[in-house]
């Protein structure tokens, strides 16, 4: 898979802040940075008119091994990671068994450790088999080679309150952080999308913005009680937006994330009843898409994570109401996030780096990422054309999956490089 | 227009075509010969995965009014029972050459999704999807009060009717304030505010949370179902409250105003939404919807299937 290269000379890369530089990497580390490096060892790639940043980082993938291998495998989703552009992913608990032991959670790592194209942060579950009664054995995982800080029931909220007390309070013990699946179960028992305008026309069960703003209203007091790290998960409402900023300037030890699907989509696309806009949360309105969007222009929402969700062909071809929630990521993120945020002028490239690597790297306690383009920092880069249009084929994706919401889609800005310890990774039109 | 999934894909015209042309069917109905060869050869499949007695027998005897040939398919002791797949089905039903298919289904846009998909090509008519919505429920809701009280009109301009009940989980509900409104009447939506859905209003009515109060000001009333399991989803108390609030009694039919019609889509739960003197007075015209959804039935298939260009073109 990978191009072996000692040196590789980038020249005339636009850095995230705009600077135009030539970047050196060499034995899998950046050895240099300056406007016009020659090095003749060096294989030379050509970055004119392309912006080079950190290696994105994504905290929330689902990468369905084990247990669901016809859906994603650690391997697949490393190919649908590089070439999104990422450099490292947070593989959620939710798979079977859960990940809810050291001993799952080792497997995951060695898994993405074999792979060899990013590096694959397991997530360990906060609860025994994520089913929000008993605590996993969290510090066996944290512990483990997997070394795990980031817990996390996702797919299910940790509803009861003692037991998110508990799971906040234990992670203190190594610095770990839980993050919260903000989904009040009571008011969502069978729930198909967005409660509001749309759902009542539609006849499809609603899911009340309500009922992930009341979970998350309560764990950052919660977290503010017990002095603990909280992250919320893809945050889907213009009210957990507020919540959040009230949080933050409160001085509670919070963050949160939103996927690019909320970034981009409303719970319009329920008017077709094709499954394929399904997914948990639910898409929302337009006013929440604009509020997700500000929020994280202006930091209240610290990152942008995926949810890649990749499931098969049959849990989609059916009812909106028999099919499985949940939608691809890992390969549109940059560009939906360019599209939604860059090209609007709400942010800049330096704030998708810190918004897609360097935060997120943060939160995980990736030491080796996000570091952004530093002297002695890994080389993980990713190397993105912000004007390459192109158009979304489900049928050309590395995921095992076809459940892209953005089939047909447009987009500008793509990825077309990704590296690795200084590796090629992934390379547009290459053979990596 | 290729399928009759919700009456949001009607326009006032073809809304109005389909009640006249069932005026004119109603006609041959009370024929002693009440057949027509109109769709002989043609094949029209019944595909019941939720259980309807009614609904079903109504299209049936549509379709053979029209020499249809009809399969009834439905989910008890059939493949939909045992885990066939929605895809798979109409898969099935292709290969079979079914020129229509009838859906009733539980889930809400299970007949958008069929007549979406290429799993089959033949006309797909919604007979009833979750809560969603039940176009031929609606046109013969208001085929039946045009004839009481249009006077001639060929809409519902004007006319004030009052839908009564669990809005939020009714597909009738839906479908006739789309066509109701559509049709130029104005529609008060009646029910304790559990039952109605948040987005409501966003819809085209007036909403009232009192009975009493509009009974003197409605032409027409449209009693929905109440089915007993919403009582331990805590949409309201017990039977008794909610009878004693939106149920219709004769206090309430003595405050309508003469010439006021009663309608219920049934199954009715006398005692419940209903008296049964309610259901039974002269203001009752529910035995006649059911008469009248025969015909509008046979319109509808008449005008989706008969392959005459000039009226398929309006519907």
């Amino acid at each position: 898979m990978t191009i072996e290269t000692k040196k590789t000379l980038i020249k005339n890369a636009t850095l995230a802040d705009g600077r135009n530089s030539d970047i050196l990497i060499s034995d899998g580390v950046i050895a240099s940075i300056a406007s016009s490096i020659n090095d003749s060892d060096a294989t030379i790639l050509d970055a004119s008119a392309m912006v080079v940043m950190s290696g994105l980082v994504d905290l929330h993938t689902h990468l369905r091994e084990p247990g669901k291998e016809d859906s994603e495998t650690v391997l697949s989703g490393s190919r649908a990671g590089v070439k999104g552009g990422y450099v490292a992913l947070s593989a959620m608990a939710n798979t079977s068994p859960v990940a809810d032991t050291a001993g799952v959670v080792e497997q995951v790592y060695r898994l993405g450790k074999s792979a060899g194209l990013l590096d694959v942060f397991p997530v360990g579950a906060v609860t025994q088999g994520i089913a929000g009664k008993v605590l996993a054995e969290i510090g066996a995982m944290a512990d483990s080679d997997a070394r795990v800080r980031v817990f996390s029931d996702d797919g299910n909220c940790v509803s009861d309150p003692l037991v998110m007390r508990r799971a906040l309070e234990y992670v203190k013990k190594f610095g770990g952080v839980i993050a919260q699946h903000a989904q009040e179960p009571a008011l969502t028992a069978g729930s198909q999308m967005n409660e509001g305008i749309v759902s009542a026309t539609l006849g499809l069960k609603g899911w009340p913005a309500v009922a992930e703003e009341a979970i998350i209203a309560r764990d950052v007091l919660l977290a503010e009680h017990v002095g603990s790290r909280l992250h919320i998960c893809h945050l889907t409402t213009a009210g957990g937006v507020e919540i959040i900023r009230w949080a933050k300037a409160r001085g509670i030890n919070v963050t949160a994330e939103v996927t690019p699907h909320h970034l981009l989509l409303t719970d319009e696309s329920a008017r077709s009843y094709d499954p394929i806009f399904k997914v948990n949360p639910p898409l929302r309105t337009e006013k929440d898409v604009m509020a997700l969007r500000a929020g994280l222009a202006d930091g209240t929402i610290d990152i942008v994570a995926t949810d890649h969700a990749p499931h098969p062909e049959e849990s989609k071809e059916c009812e909106w109401q028999e099919a499985a929630f949940g939608m691809l990521g890992l390969e549109h993120a940059l560009s939906i996030v360019a599209a939604t945020m860059v090209e609007t002028g709400l942010m800049d490239w330096a704030a998708v780096q810190d918004r897609m690597s360097t935060a997120p790297a943060r939160i995980g306690g990736y030491a080796d990422h996000g570091r952004g383009l530093a002297v002695g920092a890994p080389a993980h880069l990713t190397v993105i054309n912000p004007k390459a249009s192109y158009r979304v084929d489900r049928d050309r994706l590395q995921s095992k999956s076809r459940n892209t919401p953005f089939h047909g889609m447009e987009f500008t800005a793509r990825v077309v490089a990704t590296f690795f310890h200084g590796q090629i990774v992934y390379q547009e039109g290459g053979n990596a | 227009m290729k399928h009759l999934l919700s009456i949001a894909d009607l326009s006032r015209i073809d809304a109005i075509r389909i009640l006249d042309t069932a005026a004119e069917l109603a006609r041959v109905s009370d024929t002693p010969m009440k057949k027509l060869p109109t769709l002989r050869g043609r094949t029209i499949v019944n595909l019941f995965a939720e259980d309807s007695t009614r609904t079903r027998i109504s299209f049936e005897a549509a379709a053979k009014r029209l020499s249809a040939d009809v399969i009834n398919f439905s989910a008890k002791g059939s493949s939909l029972s045992k885990g066939e797949s929605l895809k798979d089905t109409a898969q099935t039903l292709q290969a079979m050459g079914a020129d229509a298919v009838i859906i009733r289904h539980g889930a809400s846009g299970a007949p958008a999704r069929l007549a979406a998909c290429e799993w089959m090509s033949g006309a797909v008519i919604n007979a009833g999807d979750g809560t969603h919505e039940h176009p031929s429920q609606a046109l013969l809701d208001a085929f039946t009060i045009r004839k009481h009280l249009s006077q001639g009109r060929e809409d519902l301009q004007g006319l004030r009717v009052a839908i009564v009940g669990d809005v939020l989980h009714s597909r009738v509900a839906r479908s006739n304030v789309l066509l109701l409104t559509k049709l130029g009447a104005h529609v008060t939506l009646v029910a304790p505010p559990t039952l109605l859905p948040v987005g409501v209003e966003s819809w085209p009515v007036s909403i009232s949370y009192d009975f009493d109060q509009i009974l003197d000001s409605v032409d027409a009333i449209m009693m929905l179902r109440v089915q007993l399991e919403r009582m331990s989803e805590l949409f309201f108390p017990n039977a008794r409250e909610y009878s004693r609030y939106f149920g219709l009694n004769t206090e309430r039919l003595n405050m309508l105003h003469p010439g006021a019609i009663v309608l219920h889509p049934g199954p009715m739960n006398r005692g419940l939404e209903i008296t049964a003197e309610s259901a039974d007075s002269a203001r009752s015209v529910i035995i006649e919807q059911v008469t009248n959804g025969v015909s509008v039935r046979m319109a509808i298939l008449y005008l989706l299937l008969a392959g005459d260009t000039s009226i398929e073109a309006g519907l």
